[in-house]
């Protein structure tokens, strides 16, 4: 039977293999306008004017807006994390007043055809005046906008945390640490760019945008309040996804526009990003500076940390607010006990592409600075690696173990955990001691051969809340209906897998259905690893509940009293003495009602992964390249429900975290410029760049916070591929501290050693 | 620029008698014209390779070829790979050893080692890898992908 913890092929494969998809732009509706954006082409200026007749006179061209066109669409609001004070920092649909970004959207322009569009866009001109760009996140703040706004600088918010007591901690400390580190701005880069129809059905009057992603139910609620449309005005509707990654999805100008077009323009619209414009609109993520300083006692063992990190949320505070800022300050401790803790997280705009959450956002980084911090602990007290972290970790008898600090407005309790067991396991799984071995051999022999480790604590299944219903088809199929988002990473198979566990059919009997705002009331989407964990368990109360009226119902057809010597078996309900039987779809023809089951989850509190990764690099002295030779994650799930999955989870994140340890970056000229516009300038791993990765995959310790046990996979993978390779450069040079940014590009690496060497002359 | 050209596209064993603008990419006269929207676009500068489809048997990114630039070619497009409902060696290992997750970029892939093979079905897994290259997926991180077509280059050599 199909059921939990088999490794089983996906059910949504088929249509995808034959070129059978519907995407975003496979969507077609008769008599669509096109929708073209015109973008800012200077990173900070006034508007002065925007000139659009000569668009508007070109052929084909039906209409042409600037801001002025749409001056009761408000600015585009917060999903996650509003903190005080950010309110003015949003991104208006249509620039206002001020332009702060190459990139930002100034005009739009509606034409028959994509051609046409595109021609017409490029003859609408901007009269900006333009100002020096401000680019440098730890410089101190400037004005946002300075003359319509000029009391507001760019630092709109800092997100303070603390507990324990700091200051006690530096007063009895035998030796302090000072570190600081940086991450480059990378983003997610999905293969298929962002997209949007939108069709305005005259006679129902419900308006419905195509190729939605992540949260549709919450950009239906958040479109259908900035265009003023009364509750069942506006559905969204997902097709097939390419990619999300935390970056598609959100609520962005572009899905406002579309909306905002097919409304008032009385014809459907349709716009398809292309690459340049997915790398300059699409949010940013990463580009932390962290500025650390940690207490430590003779031991190696810390006893307290500070950190001030600056977060360059570029030019606008988007859907986010200061999501990234506050993960990134709760889980810097990791899974470490350093029983003192403050930090001060500076959310800092600059005139860069705004930023916002990019998978194990605010972990990649602050992975990266604590990781980096125990290897400068262990050179500084000359302690073995792997000792300082044994000494800081938490033991196992501390669980659950309560953080007193909160994340997401949630507090932070790490639900289980065996961090020693998982080290231990790991390192000898890898063989750990003849890996360092034979990398100091071949250093011997001339070669620049480096291991690192670096260990993670990851978060999952945030709630607080999900609904899944079950309902038994007239053909003895199941239908589950679901409101969450599925972005590539297989959620049919995984929801029908735990559903076919429960009601004992295979999982190609059961069709699941995301994305769907018109099928199901309440939703909220694919992010923060919350699917499997948080949709997951809601499936398997709903199928299971399904499942007891399923033999409710027999009971009464087979003229029983009762459903206790009833069992579901192959889709089939058999009494257990007479072995009378009968077939779903005979139940369900027969049943005096549709048979369908709710079943929702609730979840207080996050679940909290954790695991190691483990990289072996080879440096070449000649051009600073680094070259992965082994790459291995360790990851403690809590109970898995299809492993292939999971292993394709990790691999893919591993591989994009390899992408932003050692290729990618957002790199802008002093203008402001942006450098990396294509994909021949944003450099995403290949197949010649990557190592297979091997994945230690544990269950030895699952969720006590849901039926299944589950932990979520999609974020371990990436969070700590900067600080292991940073790491195992660090070892390849035999180099203490040498990697103290990333990406480590042979450029970068070169000015390191550079720095280094000056540092130790 | 706009004064449209009469062609014709001979797809996977059809002919598509269009009228094009010079401009018009080979990518979008699939798509839009001929209707095969298994053909992704990811970047349209050449970068990706999510475009490729074949054109006398040669792998080719359609993002950069114009439509007008074919006369007699064939091309093949990833609905003309499985033969009815009997999937292509390179889509069953796809599926089989979880190959895609998105799908966005699978076409792609699925073209250029069709290509390949068929050209010189003795690639050995390192020259695979190499040519896999040529192509990004943000997914999967490769391994699959690698690994289904090493499989479907085994099962294509029978």
């Amino acid at each position: 039977m199909s059921g939990i913890g088999e490794s089983l092929k996906r059910i949504e494969d088929r249509p995808l293999l034959l070129g059978q998809g519907q995407f975003a732009a496979d969507y077609r509706f008769e008599g669509q306008l096109i929708m073209r954006v015109v973008r800012s082409p200077v990173a900070f200026g006034r508007v002065l004017s925007v000139e659009a007749g000569d668009a508007r006179a070109m052929p084909g061209v039906v209409a042409v807006w600037t801001a002025a066109d749409i001056a009761d669409i408000p600015p585009i609001d917060f999903r996650m994390t509003r903190i005080k004070g950010l309110e003015p920092y949003r991104q208006p649909v249509l620039a206002r007043d001020y332009v702060r970004y190459v990139g930002e959207p100034v005009a739009v322009v509606f034409a028959n055809d994509v051609y046409q569009a595109e021609d017409a866009a490029d003859q609408v001109f901007c009269d900006i005046e333009e100002e020096a760009a401000h680019l440098d996140a730890t410089a101190p703040p400037v004005p946002f906008m300075p003359q319509s706004l000029p009391e507001l600088l760019s630092e709109p918010a800092v997100i303070s945390k603390s507990y324990g007591e700091l200051d006690k901690a530096f007063a009895n400390a035998k030796h302090i640490v000072e570190l600081e580190v940086a991450v480059g701005r990378h983003t997610g880069v999905p293969l298929e760019t962002r997209g949007a129809l939108a069709v305005h059905d005259r006679e129902t009057g419900v308006l419905t945008m195509y190729g939605a992603a992540k949260v549709p139910h919450y950009n239906r609620d958040a479109i259908g309040r900035m265009l003023q449309l009364p509750k069942g005005a506006i559905e969204l509707s997902e097709g097939h996804v390419g990619g999300g990654f935390g970056v598609r999805g959100e609520l962005y100008p572009e899905d406002v526009l579309v909306c905002a077009g097919a409304l008032r323009l009385g014809r459907p619209v349709k716009w398809i990003e292309d690459r340049r414009e997915h790398l300059l609109a699409a949010n940013h993520s990463r580009d932390q500076v962290h500025r650390l300083r940690a207490a430590v006692d003779e031991k190696g063992f810390i006893l307290g940390l500070e950190d001030e990190f600056f977060t360059d949320q570029g030019a606008y505070v988007r859907t986010h607010g200061g999501t990234v800022s506050d993960l990134a300050a709760a889980l810097l401790p990791g899974p470490y006990l350093i029983p003192a803790y403050r930090v001060n997280g500076h959310i800092r705009l600059t005139n860069k592409t705004p930023a916002g959450t990019y998978r194990a956002p605010g972990r990649y980084e602050t992975t990266f600075a604590r990781e980096r911090l125990m290897d400068a602990i262990a050179y500084r007290l000359s302690l073995d690696l792997v000792k300082v972290r044994r000494i800081n970790l938490i033991p196992e008898d501390r669980m659950p173990y309560d953080r007193k600090i909160d994340a997401l407005g949630t507090e932070v309790i790490y639900d289980a955990g065996k961090y020693h067991d998982l080290l231990e396991r790991t390192l000898e799984l890898v063989g750990y001691d003849a890996l360092r071995a034979e990398a100091a051999d071949r250093r011997s022999k001339g070669e620049r051969v480096g291991i690192g480790i670096a260990l993670f604590i990851e978060k999952s299944g945030l709630g607080p809340h999900d609904l899944v219903r079950a309902r038994l088809l007239k053909d003895g199929s199941i239908e589950i209906i679901t409101g969450v988002a599925s972005i590539g990473q297989g959620i049919e198979t995984v929801i029908a897998q735990i559903c076919a566990d429960s009601l004992s059919v295979e999982i190609e009997q059961i069709r699941v259905v995301h994305g769907q705002t018109s099928r199901i009331e309440v939703g909220l989407g694919a992010f923060a690893s919350r699917v499997t964990v948080m949709t997951g368990s809601a499936a398997q109360i709903a199928s299971r509940s399904l499942r007891d009226k399923i033999l409710g119902v027999a009971a009464t057809l087979m003229q029983k009293n009762s459903t206790e010597e009833l069992t579901l078996i192959n889709g089939m309900v058999r009494h257990r003495e007479s072995h009378a039987s009968l077939h779903l779809s005979e139940i369900a023809e027969q049943a005096p009602e549709i048979i369908e089951a709710d079943g929702w989850f609730h979840a207080e509190h996050m679940n909290y992964p954790y695991g190691l990764h483990v990289a072996k690099v080879r440096v070449d002295p000649e051009t600073c390249g680094v070259k992965l030779e082994r790459y291995l994650v360790g990851y403690e799930v809590g109970r898995a429900i299809n492993p292939m999955l999971i292993h394709g989870q990790i691999a893919g994140a591993a591989v994009q975290g390899i992408g932003g340890a050692l290729l990618e970056e957002f790199v802008y000229d002093e203008a402001g410029q942006p450098l990396a516009t294509s994909l021949a300038d944003y450099l995403l791993p290949t197949s010649n760049e990557t190592p297979f990765i091997e994945m230690f995959l544990r269950e030895d310790c699952p969720s006590p916070q849901n039926p299944l046990g589950v932990r979520g996979a999609g974020e371990g993978g990436i969070t700590a591929v900067g600080a292991a390779i940073g790491a195992a450069v660090d070892d390849a040079l035999q180099s203490p501290g040498l990697v103290d940014c990333l990406p480590i590009g042979p450029s970068k690496l070169h000015a390191m050693l550079r720095k280094y060497r000056q540092a130790r002359d | 620029m706009t004064d449209k050209v009469s062609i014709t596209l001979r797809v996977n064993g059809a002919s598509y008698s269009i009228s094009v603008e010079p401009r018009r990419s080979l990518a979008d006269a699939l798509r839009e014209d001929c209707g095969l929207t298994g053909t992704h676009l990811g970047c349209e500068h050449g970068a990706c390779g999510t475009c490729t489809v074949l054109v006398d048997g040669i792998p080719v990114r359609s993002c950069l070829m114009f439509a007008v630039q074919l006369n007699d070619e064939e091309v093949r497009t990833v609905e003309g790979l499985a033969n009815g409902e009997v999937l292509h060696p390179l889509q069953k290992q796809f599926w089989e050893n979880h190959g895609l997750q998105c799908g966005f970029c699978t076409p792609g892939f699925l073209m250029l080692a069709a290509g390949a093979l068929e050209a010189d079905p003795d690639l050995t897994d390192e020259d695979l890898r190499e040519l896999l290259s040529s192509n990004l997926c943000r997914c999967t991180g490769y391994q699959n992908i690698i690994k289904a077509v090493t499989l479907a280059a085994a099962e294509m050599r029978k």
